[in-house]
């Protein structure tokens, strides 16, 4: 199989409103940086783009007609995936796998902050025949599924309260956060309940941006530059939409994307091969949901290691030192691109006061929200 | 390095119609089973799957992919979905020829489907929303509208007259009467085209292709599978597909040039030098029946302004010399969206193994190309297959 590297990456944003730039110009800020960065010009170089968007959350149906333009993809391969930033990576991913292209690009953003009722839209994702006209706000979901995790894993409401405090510090050394902040617990547990146990504070909140990332095969790669961050394994998973068949308690997508991840990057052992992760956190129960699903500690581990510091950017496996969708703010399904975004800052040195040190491996796991169980994995080397 | 070979191991497809008793969900799954039953899999022979569906807005289902991942199959697998408008249909297939092509996967099931009937009073009220929300949006444009201008350019450009496309919709309806799932066959004449009712003048009731559900799907497989579940696997030769500006406006609307742009992609990769000679039987897409004529215009497998004559000729027809949609195309067999563009690749499976029945094409066809076209006058997408 051919090897495939990052060779630029260019972002806009992250904002909780962006009165002043239309997504086209998101895009457009992300794409001008990603080429710049990667060296390439997209009518002569890039042969195929791959953009990332759900209609709904664009306000326009077949959105995917307004992507070309700003990218400088017009008359040239272009296509949509209605899925995470992680999904629209491994596309791009495969097309340069299969030999016939060598040059491709990704592009995910947000304009969450058009998008005055989101939570009345999340409920059009809802399952239209049983489960929509019971007219509940969709973030019950999340509420049922952290009290089904804190009883099966014996984790504590403290603990998940941890990752907020840890995630929103990490983004005060984020100048792209729009959410950092140095909290305490009490202000966390403190903060009112939306859906028995979560608490307001555990919810990240919407930001705008766009991110724009260039893969290219080895034989070009190196050409571009000197420091090509490597794919080493994708993996991806749907488990089921079925709020009434799903596992409800092990994250299933997650373990499934992971080990499809772990199998082609050829890692046995991820606690010991892998330096650090950018995992999806939409939900503060989420991160540690999520760390145990994906093999980065065992079941029920997760809680005690964030509350141990461990998972902080000085502690023995930093998650989301980016500041994660807490911190960062939640970009829609450009958030998985995010993940992907912070991994490659920190394997290139790029991530100013946050920088870890000594990190060749990380790993970016994106899932796509309540109500799906649609997760996507990718492991990055340097 | 050579490219990993992939091929068409099979396909099935639900009848297209208004399907009130049927969720977009079953659909999904009547399609995937037939496909999959066709060339004797279960879903556990099934690495990966790729999903088509066109716009949301037609159902009210936000991420309208992931409701639709259990009728498609897709349970605990990597499931995608891609879009690409109007175009989806055959971009699916792309998109599973790449998961196969990259060497992650063995097999991919593609899946494509549509439920157009939920969207109330008529799914024309949701393409109101696919306009610019700034520029076009507060017209109240609607695509048969967009489309009229550019058949209108079309027809002025060439000094055609409605005759002479008409044609085009007498063809494929009467190709559709051999079709088991056809929606709309019909044997009519040119004069109950032009008869029929104005919608937006040139485009009258009979030369647009109705609104449908239904579902399609198809079974991709890399060669050492191939071989050992089929004596007839047909192979992925070459795909293509270009997306042109949103400026829509802008454009010069007489000729489809991404059209062009995703056909040649699609030869260079399967070799094709001259494609008017190298392929048997197409299935270009013909939601209206100027599309058709545009389409081998912009697939260059006749001359600029020279579609229409073909037709006259009878060049097009079942028998004749390049057979043009001999499955009854959108006209005859229907429009659900996205199922429609996997219809006409289904088509040309069947075509190449000799398994169209009534509507096989006379001289066992070695190469075929499918090629599908949407959002704002504005995408291509062809894939050619080949035995």
């Amino acid at each position: 199989m051919r090897a495939v590297a990052i060779v630029g990456v260019g972002y806009s944003g992250f904002r909780s409103i962006t009165p002043d730039l239309s997504y086209k110009e998101l895009m457009y800020e992300a794409a001008a940086k990603a080429y710049e960065d990667a060296g390439v010009d997209p009518q002569r170089d890039i042969e195929s783009f791959v953009s990332v968007a759900e209609d709904f959350n664009e306000g326009t149906s077949i959105f995917d007609e307004y992507v070309p333009d700003q990218i400088g993809g017009a008359l040239k391969p272009v296509h949509t995936i209605p899925g995470d930033g992680i999904h629209g990576l491994i596309a791009a991913h495969m097309q340069v796998l299969t030999g016939a292209m060598n040059i491709v690009m990704v592009e995910a953003h947000s304009k969450a902050s058009n998008v005055l009722t989101p939570n009345d839209v999340l409920a059009y994702a809802m399952e239209p025949i049983y489960n929509r006209p019971l007219g509940a706000n969709p973030v019950f979901i999340a509420g049922m599924e952290m009290n089904r995790y804190l009883y099966s894993t014996g984790t504590t409401e403290a603990q998940c309260a941890q990752v907020v405090v840890k995630n929103r510090g990490n983004g005060f050394l984020n100048p792209s956060a729009a959410y950092g902040a140095r909290l305490d617990l009490e202000m966390v547990l403190g903060s009112e309940t939306v859906s028995h146990p979560l608490k307001k504070l555990e919810i990240s909140s919407h930001a705008d941006g766009a991110i724009v990332v260039v893969l290219a095969s080895s034989d070009v790669a190196e050409d571009l530059t000197d420091l090509p961050i490597w794919i080493r394994g994708v993996g991806w998973c749907n488990e089921t939409p079925s709020l009434e068949t799903r596992d409800w308690e092990g994250a299933t997508y997650a373990r499934k994307s992971a080990e499809m991840a772990y199998r082609t990057a050829g890692i046995r052992n991820p606690w010991q091969e892998i330096d650090f992760a950018e995992v999806d956190d939409t939900f503060a129960y989420k991160e540690l949901q999520h760390m145990e699903a994906l093999g980065l500690c065992r079941e029920g581990e997760a809680g005690y290691l964030v509350q141990e510091g461990e998972t902080e950017l000085d502690g023995q496996f930093p998650i989301n030192p980016s500041g994660g969708s807490l911190g960062l703010g939640h970009l829609l399904d450009a958030s998985g691109l995010a993940r992907v975004l912070e991994v490659i800052l920190q394997l290139r040195g790029e991530a100013g006061e946050r920088q870890l040190e000594d990190v060749e491996t990380g790993m970016a796991f994106g899932w796509r929200g309540i109500p799906t169980t649609s997760g996507a994995a990718v492991v990055l080397s340097v | 390095m050579g490219m990993r070979k992939v091929a068409v191991v099979g396909a099935g497809m639900t009848k297209f119609m208004r399907r009130a008793q049927e969720t977009g969900r079953e659909l999904a799954y009547q399609a995937s089973k037939m496909a999959l039953d066709s060339c004797g899999m279960t879903l556990d022979d099934i690495d990966s799957v790729a999903l088509g569906t066109a716009p949301d807005a037609f159902d009210g289902l936000h991420m309208k992919g992931e409701y639709l991942s259990d009728g498609a199959g897709a349970w605990n697998k990597p499931y995608m979905r891609c879009y690409v408008g109007g175009g989806t249909g055959v971009f699916a297939a792309i998109q599973g020829w790449y998961h196969v092509a990259s060497g992650l996967f063995d097999t991919c099931l593609v899946v494509c489907e549509e439920k157009m009937s939920s969207c109330k009073p008529h799914p024309q009220g949701a393409f109101l929303t696919i306009f610019d929300h700034t520029t076009e949006r507060a017209l109240k444009p609607n695509l048969v509208w967009i489309f009229a201008l550019e058949m209108n350019r079309y027809m002025t450009v060439h000094g055609l007259e409605k005759k002479d496309i008409a044609r085009v919709a007498v063809k494929n309806k009467r190709n559709a009467l051999d079709h088991p799932c056809a929606q709309v066959a019909a044997d009519i004449t040119v004069e109950d085209v032009l008869n029929s009712e104005v919608l937006a003048w040139p485009v009258q009731r009979l030369d647009i292709s109705p609104t449908s559900d239904g579902a399609a799907a198809m079974v991709l497989a890399a060669e050492h599978v191939a071989k050992r579940v089929t004596d007839k696997p047909v192979w992925v030769k070459g795909v293509g597909w270009s997306l042109d500006t949103a400026y829509w406006t802008n454009r010069d609307l007489y000729y489809p040039k991404y059209v062009e742009h995703a056909a040649r992609m699609a030869y260079d990769m399967a070799g094709i030098k001259e494609p008017r000679k190298e392929i048997h039987v197409v299935e270009p897409y013909d939601p209206f029946d100027y599309k058709e004529l545009h389409h081998l215009e912009g697939l260059l497998l006749c001359e600029k302004g020279e579609a229409a004559r073909l037709t006259a000729d009878g060049v097009t027809a079942r028998d004749g010399d390049l057979p043009v949609c001999p499955s009854g195309g959108l006209l005859g067999v229907g429009n659900p969206i996205a199922a429609s563009g996997m219809m006409k690749l289904s088509e040309i499976f069947w075509q190449l193994r000799g398994e169209a029945g009534k509507r096989q094409v006379p001289g066992q066809p070695r190469t075929g190309l499918a090629q599908s076209w949407g959002d704002l006058m504005q995408v291509g997408c062809v894939v050619v297959l080949g035995i």
